[in-house]
């Protein structure tokens, strides 16, 4: 992989394994990968292409040129339910805290892409399944609204179990909020491309996840609204071979396309290069000064 | 089993026996008036007793209970609804409902998911769960709302969207995602009644407006208590647990400021008295809709956008940003 950049360095380490752990198991083909090669290969298994999850931070170093201006990076978890089962909730993200080395399960911020300016939120599974509350809520909100004040296109890569138990209904309503600023968004001519990755499950990809323009999945992802043990308690029948994968959402149409972890960003810049690219109508965007 | 339909047998049979004494009085010469008048009293207060302090997991069954009014209860209240059928795409979804009426001589498009009374009916109505061809209904009723500038007023009522294979395959995520943002920058106020279950984004499917009216023992959650004991601690017979945590009821949900009006419900629930409960669900969307429709559409926008902006739950941090 390339050097460390500037800002994740500013950032601080990225969190080490509380076990030590030498190598991974790749779910798809057994083979057993040291991290270390696992990390330099982007986490996609050398023998058979599986795409292991990716850390919010490695994917930012792998979608930015460069710097990232970090927002909203002071919000955490807050516990309006003052939630506690079996272990209380802060507890809990104090624990997802030191898993993923990040305080909520999102980060934003400002970057390029191609030399093309646009605002980026990157989600990671790590913190609490990636679940959406009152932080993600908010930060993407932010990232949206800065998006359109900056007049550059909104980037969003989804991993997310849904909306958080441990918040109730103010995590539920962390969907109509994000939408809200979506549509706003959306009014003014500036394009939002989703990165479904795995997995993008129930309120995330019941709100901003399918909200966009051009909606990218990741190989292998699984995506979908209902979770299969939820379905599979339903209607209690045989699910059909890869449901809720990337590819069997491409094959019912409801993906525009499915990009490899290696050319996610090649084909990212190529989306946003063409959307933004001067056509018929003016559409007040701030383009690459290249362009 | 309906948990309260078990708690308030005793009450039902002390009723009976009442009526049944009534009517002996009126066709006996005997007087049993003071015997009335004393199985009255017992039955307020085993009224009281039974109902007066509910848990949360009963509040979630007298939110399901099999007598409880159902959206096309309220729905056929309004005058002239009619029909209308059909996402033009794939089918009509029987689970939710849509059409025009008028309420109190104001003409809305309607929207409601639909419950079944028995087996048979809720087979077909999928127990008010609807598909993707569903929300893409409602869809298309939002937007002629828009176009003709009529108010929108929906009922939830619904365990959550429907999951299945098909579903997925015709992208629920997608339908609701759609809906969701299609209501924040509708141009028309939209009222919305929880009058029983409202689970998780398939309620918020046709949730999402300017008032938002919940009845007293509705339910309101991020997912079903089945649903959410099943996604947090992998056992879905901890419901009960999940109840209690989520706070779902009418109470907390007005505190959070996400719902702005609760409709009471008589002693022991809307199945006591279900008409004087369908009027007052209309007579309450009829003051919302009065207030609502002096609003130009960006003021109603903005408010709209405020209104959802301003839910959230975070705590700032003071980042030490030497250190890093
Ligand atoms: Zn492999």
């Amino acid at each position: 992989m390339t050097p460390t950049p500037n800002w994740l360095r500013r950032r601080g380490a990225k969190p080490q394994p509380a076990d030590d752990k030498l190598w991974e198991i790749c779910p798809s083909c057994g083979e057993r990968i040291y991290i270390k090669d696992l990390d330099a290969q982007q986490r996609v298994c050398p023998k058979c292409g599986h795409h292991f999850r990716l850390p919010a931070l490695d994917r930012i170093a792998l979608l930015a040129d460069g710097d990232f201006d970090e927002i909203g990076e002071n919000l955490v978890t807050g516990d309006p339910l003052q939630w506690s089962d079996r272990v209380p909730y802060r507890e809990k993200t104090q624990g997802d805290r030191t898993k993923s080395g990040l305080l909520e399960a999102i980060v934003a911020g400002f970057c390029t892409v191609e030399q093309i300016p646009i605002g980026l939120g990157v989600m990671d599974f790590n913190f609490r399944g990636g679940t959406m509350g009152g932080v993600v809520g908010e930060k993407v909100t932010l990232l949206v609204e800065e998006c359109a004040r900056r007049r550059v296109p909104c980037v969003i890569v989804t991993s997310s179990g849904g909306a958080r138990m441990e918040e109730g209904m103010i995590g539920l309503m962390q969907l109509a909020k994000t939408s809200g600023a979506v549509e706003r968004f959306g009014a003014l001519g500036l394009p939002l491309v989703t990165i479904l990755t795995d997995p993008t499950t129930g309120g995330v990809s019941a709100s901003f996840g399918f909200q966009g323009d051009v909606v990218i999945a990741e190989s292998g992802a699984a995506i979908g609204f209902a979770g299969r043990r939820v379905i599979d308690q339903t209607i209690r029948q045989k699910l059909p071979e890869g449901f809720q994968t990337a590819e069997f959402l491409l094959e019912h149409g409801q993906v525009d396309m499915v990009v490899r972890r290696s050319d996610m960003k090649a084909a990212l810049a190529s989306v946003l290069r063409f959307l933004i690219a001067k056509g018929y109508g003016a559409v007040d965007v701030a383009r690459p000064k290249s362009a | 089993m309906n948990v309260i339909v078990e708690l308030e047998k005793p009450l039902l049979e002390l009723e009976a026996k009442i009526e049944g004494l009534k009517k002996l009085n009126e066709t006996q010469r005997v007087d049993f008036s003071a015997e009335i008048r004393a199985l009255n009293e017992k039955a307020v207060s085993l009224e009281a007793e039974i109902f007066g302090n509910l848990t949360p997991w009963q509040r979630v069954h007298l939110a399901r209970h099999p007598r409880r009014p159902l959206a096309m209860d309220y729905i056929s209240k309004l005058d002239g609804f009619v029909e209308l059928h059909g996402d033009r795409s794939y089918r009509d979804d029987p689970a939710l409902v849509a059409g025009y009426a008028y309420l109190r001589g104001v003409p809305v498009f309607v929207l409601g998911q639909q419950k079944g009374r028995d087996t048979k009916e809720n087979l077909y109505r999928s127990f008010g769960m609807a598909h993707p061809e569903g929300y893409r209904k409602a869809a298309r009723i939002m937007r002629l709302a828009e176009k003709f500038g009529k108010p929108l007023l929906t009922f939830v009522d619904t365990p959550g969207a429907y999951p299945g294979i098909g579903a997925e395959e015709r992208g629920q995520a997608e339908a609701i995602a759609t809906n969701i943002k299609l209501m924040a920058g509708l141009r028309t106020p939209i009222v919305v009644n929880i009058v029983g279950e409202g689970g998780s984004g398939g309620a918020l499917g046709i949730g999402v407006g300017d008032h938002i009216a919940m009845l007293q023992h509705a339910i309101y959650s991020v997912a079903s208590p089945e649903a959410a004991a099943s996604i947090l601690w992998r056992d879905s017979t901890k419901a009960e647990e999940a109840a209690m945590r989520l706070r779902l009821t009418s109470e907390d949900l007005f505190e959070f400021g996400i719902v702005d009006e609760v409709v009471p419900e008589p002693m022991g629930g809307a199945h006591r008295d279900p008409a004087k409960v369908v009027d007052a669900v209309l007579a309450a969307d009829a003051r919302a809709l009065d207030k609502l429709m002096s609003l130009k559409p960006e003021q109603l926008l903005d408010r709209r956008y405020e209104k959802y902006r301003k839910i959230g739950a975070h705590e700032e941090m003071v980042l030490d940003r030497a250190a890093r």
